[in-house]
Formats: C-alpha cells, structure tokens, sequence
C-alpha cells in the first residue's frame, strides 16, 4: 500500500497537468481527515481522466458517488449605518443607527465522488462538483464516461436529488418509478398524504 | 412491406426480436427484481434491470433520526448479513467521531462478520445451483449450516437475523465463554460442509458446462465498474478490504485472498467455496486469539452523540463486496447526510455486459451468481 500525497499536492498536480482547471481544496474538520477538492464544471471530466490514467495516482476506482443537498442559507449581521434622523425640535440629524443586514447564500446540489486506486491500493480521494442554484440551474457534467461504477449512482443522484448529469448515456429514474415528478431525499421535500393512491401504471 | 425489421412495438410476425419481462416475480430474481430482456431466438440482445420495488428511502429514514438509531435499522439492509452491515455503520461512525474501539470487542467483530460470510456464501452457492436446476438438496445442505450460524447469533443478541449488535466504540453485549465453546464446538463441522458440498459438486459435468465460459466479466470492466468483492476477486483482482485496509484487527490474521482467473460464472461460485475456507482460519486464530477486556469505550456517548462538523465514508469486506457508509455531520444528533454504498447494487452495473450474447437460461444463473440482496439494492 502506497501512501496518497496530500491533498494539496493533488491539487498542485492538478492544476500543473489541466492548464485552467480550477481547483479548491475543501476541508474537513472530522477526526477522518478526509478532505476534498472542489472542481469547475469545465474541467470536470478532464481532470476525472487525468486522475485516473496518472501513473502515480491511478484512482481507477470510483467506489462511492452520491449527491448531497444544500439549502438556501441567510446569514445576518449587525452594521452601525449613518443615518439623518429626525430630532425632537423638527430639525434632521446625522445619527449612527443599528441595522440588521441579510445575506442570502444560495444553496445548491453537491455531488461528491469517492475515488480509490486497486493498483496502487490507496485513496479516497474525493471530488466534488457544486450546482448552481437548486431550481433552474442543476446541471453537472457525467463521470459516468470516465467510471461506469458511477452510471446507477449518478441515475440514482437525479432520481432522488434531480441532479443533471450532461452526458450520461441512460439518465432515467431509478428507484422511483417513471412518473414521479418530485425528489424525495432533497431536504425540503414534503410527502404526500398516506390517503393519496397513486395508481399510475408502472412502466 | 418495409424491409427493415421495426423493432418497436416488438416484432410480433417478424418472429425476430421478443421483449419478456423476467420478473418481478421470478424465482430466479431472489426477490422482487425485474429485467427487461430482448431476446433475438434465445440469445439476448439487451438487458436492462429494474427495481425499487422494495424501495423505502432508507438513506432519508436514517437522516431523520440520531446516529444510535440508525444501527437497527441497518439491518434490513442485506438481510441475510446483518452482522455486517452494523459493522460497516459503526465504522463510519467511528471514523467521523474518532471513537476508539477496544481489543475484545474488536475481535468479537471478526468474530461475528466471519460467521456471517460464512453463512451467506453458503447459502449463495445453495441458491446458485438451485438456479442450475439442483432443485433443492443444495439449498437445503447450505440451510442447514446456515442454521447453526444463526443459532449462535440468536444466542449472542437476541436475534437470528435483524441481530443489531454492534454499537460505535464496541458492541452491544459481552459475549460468554460458554457461547465462544459453543463456536469452537460449530467450527470444524464447518469444513466438512465445504467438503462434503464440493465432492458432490466440483467435478460435476453439468455444473461444469452450464457454468464455465459463462458470463465472463473482463478484468479492466470489472475495476472500471466498481464491482466488488468476490465478484471482482473472481476476475483476478487482488483487493479485499480485509487486506487493503486491515481495518479492525484483520492485519494480525494470517489468511489467503482466492483469486480466480476467467471471471466467469464457475470462478465466482469457486470463489465462494474458497473464501468460506479462508473465514474458518480466520475465524479459528480469532478464537484462539481472544483476549479479556471491556467491550464498549467508556468515553462514548451512545445517546445524543454530537460528532464535530465533517464527514467521514468507512467501509469493510462485506460477503456481497464493499459495504461503504459516507457520513456528513453538521454538529448535531442527527446525520446531515446518510449515504449507503451498496455493494449488490453497483455489482449489477455490468449484468447487461455480462449477460450479452448469453441464452436466456444463462441470465439466471449469471444473476445468481452476482449475490444480490434487494433489501440493498433498493433500499
């Protein structure tokens, strides 16, 4: 068993073999210490092959591939803003006054792919790929071309997630049946009520 | 008339291509497990599987509820290796808390998880050949070892099969020294089952035919699929997590990785044979190995256990292939993701590339000889 570089050497590598492939290292605070890279959507499957067909790397073995939901989050903050405020006697003054300022942060479809080499007998390495937004925006290139382990997983990413893999040659649900129109492990999912039969045919 | 056949709708007439639906309901399927199949006379010309009929939404059940919590319910995962899976879950877990586990319970682990392999390729090897039409004697052989296994296990945990014995930093309850006997009394029959189902079998010519040269997984598909466990071993790849990762205690064991050379049907059953002779060695230096000890960590908090922000994906040799759990936490009781890596699932990415090209009667046999569990597949 070979030991992996770090993950920043990963990324260096990288970055030296995919000219314009942005790479972000995206850390994780667990005991596990099993950080991970964030990749653009462009070089996404560039860098997939690279990583796979490097002689040193040789992750030829996607095990894991899994979508993860990220909500919309609001962060809000306190700032002192300068304000002309009307005084007791009518006249207008300049007075430093307390407001709430709201950030919205967009959420957004993860999908996070844990690679491992059965040459070279080591990993994980992980790469993971942010959507958009979660509505209109859902769009992520396939790995499927590069790991065929990943071809179900990712069927199962856009039926439980609605994640869009470009590129899959057999993106169809999976475990749902044909006609469901929602995904039901997004975190804001509501199910229907017990009384609701759906008695669709099962194609 | 057109020349070109039309191959949709099905070519009724043409008498060309037929379109069956093997399933869900088929004796083969071992459970509820659909493929859509063109046949082209007896030679299949496409396969696609189908299922989620035994969907539940585990993974979501899982998120909704603590980490304690979900060990239970890991045992409906592959139902016939709860052992297993527990362990798997556990491992996770113990990964993303870093939670220590002591030497005793360790060994209890291997324990158990090698009883399980044992009596899950048993009765995969019973299963396969009733598939070959060996109606029910090697079933029935494989059953009754099984039922030995399962004995033990009920009287280790309470239950045969939904055993839910594993718990993060050791296991659920201490294991006697009269059941540790009871488990050196079971092991050298285990053996002679082996034994006594090869000479039955090995030589068999109808075995042989029916099995040899059938559903041959090429070795770069197999890596490049994701396929796993004996499956994989059986087209010559060297990798059991046992070995690669020596997670638990399995690096003091001495034991061989069986490897097969053709990745067809007959090395995947003989792989089956050969791992269960290999998780009686096992088993034999684990009992002769077992030390003394407390079996939980005394630090860990089983309730209301709060890991740091992060994630973590463990995973061991289950007998189906590699059982893999990836974990996120965002600092509360609960999960934020739960994500099971279900071996039997990814194994059956390639049954088409298998199966092409194969009579239909081949299908069922290359089927039986993925191992698959629906409660995994479709979870």
């Amino acid at each position: 068993m070979t030991a992996l570089p770090p993950v920043e050497d990963i990324k260096a590598q990288i970055e030296a073999g995919i000219p314009g492939a942005v790479v972000t290292v995206v850390p994780n605070g667990s005991p596990s210490g099993q950080h991970s890279l964030l990749l653009d959507h462009e070089h996404a499957r560039a860098v997939a092959i690279f990583l796979r067909d490097h002689a040193e790397l040789r992750l030829d073995f996607c095990s894991l591939m899994t979508g993860v939901d990220w909500l919309d989050t609001e962060a809000s903050e306190k700032v002192k803003v300068k304000k002309m405020v009307a005084a007791a006697d009518g006249t207008e003054q300049e007075q430093e006054v307390e407001e709430v300022r709201k950030t919205k942060h967009p959420g957004y479809l993860e999908a996070v792919y844990h690679l491992f080499s059965m040459e070279k007998k080591h990993g994980p390495v992980i790469l993971r790929m942010r959507t958009a937004n979660r509505t209109d925006g859902t769009h992520l290139p396939s790995l499927t071309p590069v790991w065929r382990s990943a071809e179900f997983q990712e069927r199962e990413a856009f039926d439980l997630y609605g994640i869009l893999f470009d590129g899959h040659p057999d993106l169809r649900r999976i475990l749902m049946w044909d006609g469901f129109v929602d995904f039901p492990m997004r975190r804001d999912y509501v199910p229907p009520a017990d009384d609701i039969l759906v008695t669709e045919a099962h194609r | 008339m057109s020349a070109a056949i039309d191959l949709d709708p099905i070519g009724i007439g043409e008498g060309e291509i037929m379109e069956i639906s093997m399933g869900p309901h088929h004796p083969s399927t071992h459970g509820v497990f659909r493929m859509d199949v063109r046949l082209e006379g007896e030679k299949v010309v496409r396969l696609k599987p189908v299922f989620g009929y035994l969907h539940r939404n585990h993974e979501k059940i899982a998120e909704h509820g603590a980490y304690l919590s979900a060990i239970p319910y890991t045992d409906r995962l592959d139902y016939l290796c709860s052992m297993t899976n527990n362990w798997g879950y556990v491992l996770a877990v113990e990964k993303l808390a870093g939670i220590p586990v002591p030497e005793r319970a360790e060994f209890i682990r291997v324990i158990v998880a090698e009883l399980t392999r044992f009596q899950n390729h048993a009765g995969l090897v019973g299963f396969l050949l009733q598939d070959m039409g060996a109606s029910g004697t090697p079933l029935m052989y494989a059953f009754r070892e099984r039922e030995k296994v399962l004995d033990l296990f009920e009287s280790l945990s309470g239950a045969r099969m939904m055993c839910n014995y594993m718990r993060f930093g050791g296991v659920r309850v201490d294991c006697t020294a009269a059941w540790l006997d009871e488990v050196r009394r079971l092991l050298p029959a285990l053996p002679r089952f082996v034994d006594e189902f090869e000479n039955l079998l090995r030589a068999n010519e109808i075995l042989m035919a029916r099995t040899q040269g059938t559903g041959v997984l090429p070795r770069d598909l197999a890596i490049n699929a994701g396929v796993t466990g004996p499956m994989l071993r059986a087209s010559g790849v060297n990798y059991d997590l046992r070995k690669v990762d020596g997670y638990g205690v399995y690096s003091r064991f001495d034991f061989r990785v069986p490897l097969g050379d053709h990745g067809d049907v007959y090395d995947r059953y003989m792989m089956r044979i050969l791992e269960m002779r290999e998780s009686v060695k096992i088993l034999e230096q684990a009992l002769r190995d077992i030390p003394e000890g407390p079996i939980m960590d005394p630090k860990t908090r089983l309730r209301g256990l709060r890991p740091k922000v992060g994630e973590a994906y463990g995973r061991i040799e289950s007998p189906k292939g590699e059982l893999g759990f990836f974990l996120i936490s965002d600092g509360t009781t609960n999960p934020y993701r739960y994500r099971v890596r279900p071996p039997s699932m990814i194994n059956l990415t390639i049954l088409e590339d298998m199966c092409l090209g194969e009579n239909i009667a081949d299908v069922v046999i290359t089927l039986g000889s993925v191992d698959i569990v629906l409660g995994e597949v479709d979870r």
